[in-house]
């Protein structure tokens, strides 16, 4: 039976759709069975972010209105055995996510994978609640900032209320913090909420940090999950991300900011 | 120089003031998350009761929920006129 985790935030532009390529990459490089579906209905992304945007004929859209079957919809990904992409509708609205469609869908890929990563919209209306609703657990991606950290307060607020298992009082949805875009300089310097700052106000336990890098740009550029870039502290901080939700003790990496040579600032790239 | 900054009296980083004003507003928005909606209806009917008795002004009456842990704290604080809870008490 799968795990379905829900990757949210509430506010836009902090790395939720990154964050669902890398995980998904990276639990399938684990040999698990994955899935990351796209749930932001009319703003289709994660299909380029993965790389398979020339790839899409049928979408999530189609499967609901039962145009279309789940195997058709499904892309696999090239790079990675085990690695399926679930692509959303360009044209339609989040409206088109009609409940007993979507129970539907997710029943079907529970029977079918190990993880069902479902890349949430941002915001707190229709899309962003189908998204979360059938979550066993969720990965609350925050960027150290006010805005941010208010917002995923929200959102973890609302799995507790609205979440299939919060309306079958069943066991609550695991909660993850994911700090994004971290800039351990920035904090030495006072100017950034720090990592003990945030788990201190969310009281959720952390899931990793990844540090800002100009990795993320390039891989997204290019249609490459971060994760598979070697070269790079974000994909590394992912990794570390990964092996943590599955249940191993991983050392905190880029918490403190780093000590560059001399050559290294002169010539080095994040 | 960073030498003397010691001596300096310490100002708090933009990341403290981040800090307190984001648990003074969740702490806020969190406890109006968890039944807001019946407090004001609580405080109207109270209001009615009280009057029943004493000479009150409508805004003489404070309801609150306060969180604290796992339990919550109802506090109601009425404010009577001098010589009201006097003239109740015949």
């Amino acid at each position: 039976m799968a795990t379905v985790i829900v990757v949210t935030s509430g506010k836009g532009g902090v790395g939720k759709t990154t964050t669902s390529a890398a995980m998904a990459t990276g639990l399938a490089l684990r040999g698990h069975k994955t899935v990351v579906i796209d749930f932001d209905v009319g703003l289709r992304n994660l299909d380029l972010v993965m790389g398979c945007e020339r790839r899409v004929v049928f979408d999530f859209i189609n499967v609901i209105n039962g145009d279309a079957k789940l195997n058709q919809a499904l892309i696999r990904d090239k790079r990675i055995e085990k690695l399926y992409v679930f692509p959303t509708s360009q044209t339609r609205d989040k409206d088109a996510l009609r409940r007993e469609g979507v129970d539907r869908v997710m029943g079907e890929l529970r029977n079918e994978f190990d993880y069902i990563i479902c890349d949430s919209p941002a915001g707190i209306e229709h899309g962003a609640l189908s998204a979360l609703y059938h979550a066993d657990q969720a990965i609350i991606v925050t960027n150290p900032e006010v805005s941010s950290v208010r917002d995923s307060d929200r959102i973890i607020g609302i799995l507790a209320a609205k979440s299939r298992r919060a309306e079958r009082k069943e066991d609550p949805v695991g909660v993850h913090l994911l700090l994004t875009r971290y800039s351990p300089a920035r904090v030495q310097r006072g100017e950034m909420l720090s990592i003990e700052d945030v788990k201190e106000i969310l009281s959720v336990p952390l899931l990793g940090i990844i540090p800002e890098s100009e990795s993320v740009l390039r891989a997204s550029n290019t249609g490459m999950p971060v994760i598979l870039d070697p070269a790079s502290p974000a994909g590394r901080a992912y990794e570390d991300a990964v092996a943590r939700f599955l249940g191993e003790q991983r050392e905190l990496r880029f918490a403190r900011p780093e000590r560059r040579g001399f050559i290294r600032t002169l010539f080095g790239r994040a | 120089m960073r030498l003397f900054e010691f001596l300096l009296p310490r100002r708090p980083t933009s990341a403290t003031v981040a800090k307190e004003r984001l648990q003074l507003v969740l702490a806020h928005e969190r406890a109006s998350r968890t039944g807001p909606d019946f407090l004001p209806a609580l405080q109207r009917d109270l209001l009615a009761i009280v009057r029943k008795y004493v000479q009150a002004d409508e805004d003489a009456i404070e309801v609150r929920l306060d969180r604290t842990g796992n339990a919550s704290v109802l506090e109601i604080n009425v404010e009577l006129p001098i010589g009201a809870a006097a003239r109740a008490a015949v």
